[in-house]
């Protein structure tokens, strides 16, 4: 295991941050902590540095590779950490910020000033940033500075690499290609890396590993798809992805707790205006198309409860169904998700027949 | 298992918490302690007989109502200065402004005799005022002229930060509603410069309360009529009426800490009304 | 009490509107009130004092520094500088690193307290210390038995600058250290740095130019302080007679010129330590790295 976190607590004035927390990640891998703004999940990554620490008398416990460093400061935990503002030194230069951490090694373990240079030299190159070394921080560019700050925490050879809302400065452009860039990067080194975000986007598309977190506690942990597919709790559909939230439950489908069922757009099927067949068929008012690129944006109203949820087909099917504003349609949900009382339940609708219904989570990896 | 790790992650707390608390305890709390004991073992009597001779009275009376002018002038003429520094683009500026500090940075016993060479009868001012009936030095009209001196950056220097952070689309929006300019001004620009003009009164009103040096020289220090407090208090030390100046003194250091804790909630108020305004 | 005023930084001049802006006649009036305001009450007082020590040319000017009662106040006011000044500074630096990088309970009493030398009147500052060390007070027969006096001596004009020019720089750090933030030293200590180096690598370059003016405006105060000293020096000619309490003896004495030849370096050092001010001010907004 690259990094073992065990029972964390922490309350910040009656506040609770994070309630128990336990987390596991494996060697080499990439994990995101996502989640919204006060779920705990840039305290837990801080706790992890060492530059918080656990309410007192918990019985938490951190290692990184089987070490206990619960105790050690953050100076000493080989952690690399890279803040979301960057923190970089404003009055040192680019070689001066990366080679603080070098420089500041006690005696026999300070490297010469040749190593330095040129450990500096290769951090540079490796985050693609040779021959800015004399420039301040404030002459760089956002993205630059960002690369800076990642060359700053490696030149300290970290055992866990731990990153602070890596692109939530940055504008959305320079954000995609850091993104790519940082994944094949991460994959090179092959260190153990955590980072945060609440953009549930950078999580599926960067990590191995994403952890969902919400009120101070973890709602569920696996790999991107897994997450996407196969959400554990109401929280975690929400928080990823589009969906619709419907009251009223369908005929047939278990009544059991609430009837709260969740719906992704991609998985409401438009069977057709106005063709009342099966008992699975919703009919619901068009209130609003829209199409961009492949897909056509359909906002719906139930006739029944008068909720409104929304569709999304393909662009081709929107032409050949020639949907307009007010029609009636007949309308299909493929996938239904239903949470009574903590058990999770998802639908199979087809032809207005329901095919499946499981009741219990898959293990991770089993196709759905 | 229960976790080892310290509870601060900066270090140095302890080192520099202790230096801290060690130097002013020293240097503050045993000696303010020190006046308080002293003053306790004087007998109630002897304190109310020191602190309200007539001669002493007359010296908060003084102290008191010309401090409270000089606060006055300060803030009317410091609340003009500090618009038009902030506000208004005219030739010598940044000099005024820079000039502003002056009286945080010039000796007080110069400052005195700076005034009453210049407030005298025969200094240049001085010189323009007495034909005019208006006796500038050697009398209450001298105090107020020193006290409004020291207190001058005060009320300024307080101003300065919060109108230059108003919000100009406030006032924009006020004259697009149709509001004129004076109305705008009265309805929202004073209201919210207001908690940080009192605050500047408020310390203008606390430094001039304590003022000795720039006042002695101008003020003629006539008993009953331009002695101020700080001045008793130094001539019953020279008598060697250390009991009454102990008296008098901690009936002014009351005062002061009154007005300390009232500039403290000011300057919290000050703040919150510019959160709200952000 | 000057550093309990939030430093002000030039901000551009909003847009100029008609819609927000007064009418010609009233921003003249405006002008006209505050230039007169502040001629009247500074730049008059500060003109005079140079004219008067030049009254009777520039020799007499000169010949008033021969007086070696006059030179012995220089040494002395060098000397009481010379010690309050670091060790001042010293604590103002504990003090607001105390106050800016950690939470504690108290925190806004001890900042309270902090500033508590504006507040007292620097007389009673002085009584303060006659009080302790004085021939009747708590130590002084204490100290007297052993041979050292206090009060009328260098120790009490020492301890009551001390007392009064304390704030200076902490109040001067404070604001600037808290809106830096902990940031910076948090990663100092995860790239492995200790609290020391931290200190001086990271946290101190940040914040130099502020320690500057703090300590400049704390020597200002330190060599110009009149009230608490008077009080406690007993204004000894050529012994405890610092410049400003020399300053006074000569004017009382109607050597007018002399008073304000030596008043005149005092000038001079106030004005030296606007001018500094003015300079860190506008070196903060052009420093290198600022931003970020």
């Amino acid at each position: 295991m690259g990094i073992q976190a065990l029972h964390l607590t922490k309350t910040f004035g009656g506040l609770k941050a994070l309630d128990d927390v336990s987390l596991e990640v494996p060697d080499g891998k990439l994990v995101s902590l996502l989640g919204p703004s006060g779920s705990g999940k840039t305290t837990l990554l801080r706790i992890l540095a060492g530059l918080e620490f656990c309410d007192h008398g918990t019985p938490a416990k951190i290692l990184f590779h089987g070490k206990d460093v619960s105790g050690v400061p953050a100076g000493k935990r080989k952690v690399g950490f890279v803040f979301q503002h960057y923190a970089l030194f404003r009055h040192m230069t680019v070689f001066g910020n990366i080679a603080f951490g070098m420089k500041v090694r006690r005696g026999g373990l300070r490297p010469s000033k040749d190593r330095i240079k040129n450990r500096v030299g290769e951090l540079l190159e490796l985050v693609r940033m040779s021959g800015l070394e004399r420039r301040y921080p404030s002459e760089l560019s956002g993205g630059q500075r960002q690369r800076v700050a990642l060359a700053r925490a490696l030149a300290v050879d970290p055992e866990v690499l731990l990153l602070d809302e890596p692109f939530g400065a940055l504008d959305a452009k320079v954000r995609k290609g850091l993104r790519r860039w940082l994944r094949t990067f991460q994959e090179r080194l092959g260190l153990t890396t955590i980072f945060v975000t609440h953009d549930q986007e950078e999580a599926l598309e960067l990590a191995d590993e994403v952890v969902v977190m919400n009120n101070a506690r973890i709602e569920q942990v696996g790999d991107p798809q897994y997450v996407y597919d196969r959400p554990a709790t109401p929280f975690v559909i929400e928080f990823l992805g589009n969906v619709n939230k419907l009251v009223a439950g369908l005929s047939g489908l278990p009544k059991e707790g609430g009837n709260v069922l969740y719906v992704r757009p991609h998985d409401v099927d438009i069977v057709g205006p106005d063709e009342a067949a099966g008992e699975y068929v919703i009919k619901a008012r068009v209130q609003h198309v829209f199409s961009a690129g492949n897909y056509g944006r359909i906002q719906l109203e139930r006739l029944s409860s008068r909720e409104p949820f929304e569709a999304e087909i393909s662009r081709e099917r929107l032409r050949q169904l020639e949907i307009k504003y007010g029609d009636v349609l007949s309308v299909v949900f493929r996938h239904v998700r239903l949470f009574p009382r903590g058990k999770f339940f998802e639908t199979d609708v087809r032809d207005g027949k329901l095919v499946g219904l499981r009741d219990s989570l898959p293990t991770n990896g089993e196709d759905g | 298992m229960k976790t080892t790790a310290p509870r601060r992650v900066i270090p140095g707390f302890g080192l520099t918490f202790g230096l801290t608390l060690t130097y002013l305890g020293l240097l503050v709390l045993i000696p303010l302690a020190g006046i308080f004991l002293k003053s306790a073992g004087i007998g109630w009597q002897d304190f109310w007989a020191a602190t309200t001779s007539r001669q002493v009275v007359a010296s908060y009376r003084v102290s008191f109502g010309i401090s409270l002018a000089a606060a006055a002038a300060n803030m009317v003429f410091g609340c003009l200065a500090a618009w038009s520094i902030v506000r208004y683009r005219f030739p010598g500026r940044k000099f005024i402004d820079a000039l502003v500090d002056l009286p945080f940075a010039l000796p007080t016993a110069v400052a005195g005799i700076a005034l009453t060479s210049l407030y005298a009868r025969t200094g240049w001012l001085g010189s323009i005022f007495y034909p005019l009936g208006l006796e500038t030095a050697y009398s209450r009209l001298g105090i107020f002229i020193a006290l409004t001196f020291v207190g001058l950056p005060f009320v300024i220097r307080t101003l300065q930060p919060v109108i230059a952070d108003l919000d100009i689309e406030i006032e924009e929006a006020a004259a697009s509603l149709g509001a004129p300019r004076f109305q705008t001004l009265w309805r929202v620009v004073f209201p919210a410069l207001l908690p940080a003009m009192l605050t500047g009164f408020a310390l203008a009103f606390a430094r001039a309360l304590g003022e000795y040096g720039s006042v002695i020289f101008i003020s003629g220090n006539m008993p009953l009529r331009t002695e101020i407090t700080p001045l008793v208090i130094v001539k019953f030390l020279e008598q060697h009426q250390v009991e009454h100046a102990t008296a008098v003194a901690v009936f002014m250091l009351v005062c002061s800490f009154v007005l300390l804790l009232g500039v403290n909630i000011l300057q919290r108020w000050s703040e919150s009304a510019g959160a709200a305004r952000a | 009490m000057a550093t309990t005023v939030t430093r002000f930084r030039e901000t551009p001049l909003p847009r100029t509107r008609s819609a927000i802006s007064e009418s010609a006649g009233m921003r003249r009036a405006v002008i006209g009130l505050t230039v007169v305001f502040l001629f009247l009450f500074l730049f008059f007082p500060l003109i005079a004092i140079f004219f008067e020590a030049l009254r009777d040319g520039l020799g007499a000017y000169l010949d008033s520094f021969r007086d070696p009662y006059a030179l012995a106040a220089v040494r002395l006011t060098l000397i009481v500088a010379a010690i309050c000044v670091p060790v001042n500074t010293i604590f103002g630096v504990a003090a607001a690193w105390a106050i800016a990088k950690f939470e504690f309970r108290g925190k806004s009493l001890l900042t309270t307290l902090i500033d508590l030398p504006f507040a007292v009147s620097p007389v009673i500052a002085g009584l303060l210390f006659i009080l302790v060390f004085g021939s009747h007070g708590w130590l002084g027969p204490w100290l007297e038995a052993r041979g050292l006096q206090v009060i009328f001596a260098l120790p009490g004009i020492v301890l009551a600058t001390l007392f009064i020019t304390f704030p200076f720089v902490a109040r001067e750090l404070i604001p600037i250290m808290q809106a830096r933030g902990k940031e910076d030293e948090h990663a100092a200590l995860t790239l492995g740095a200790g609290g020391w180096r931290t200190f001086w690598q990271v946290t101190l370059p940040n914040v130099k130019w502020g320690l500057f003016y703090g300590v400049v405006l704390c020597n200002a105060r330190a060599m110009g302080e009149f009230g608490a000293v008077a009080v406690v020096s007993g204004n000894i000619k050529g012994l405890t007679s610092t410049m400003p309490l020399y300053v006074e003896t000569l004017y009382l004495e109607y050597a007018t010129v002399p008073a304000f030849a030596l008043s005149s370096v005092l000038a001079l050092l106030a004005l030296i330590t606007l001018l500094l001010k003015n300079l860190i001010e506008s070196r903060w907004r052009s420093a290198p790295g600022r931003g970020n």
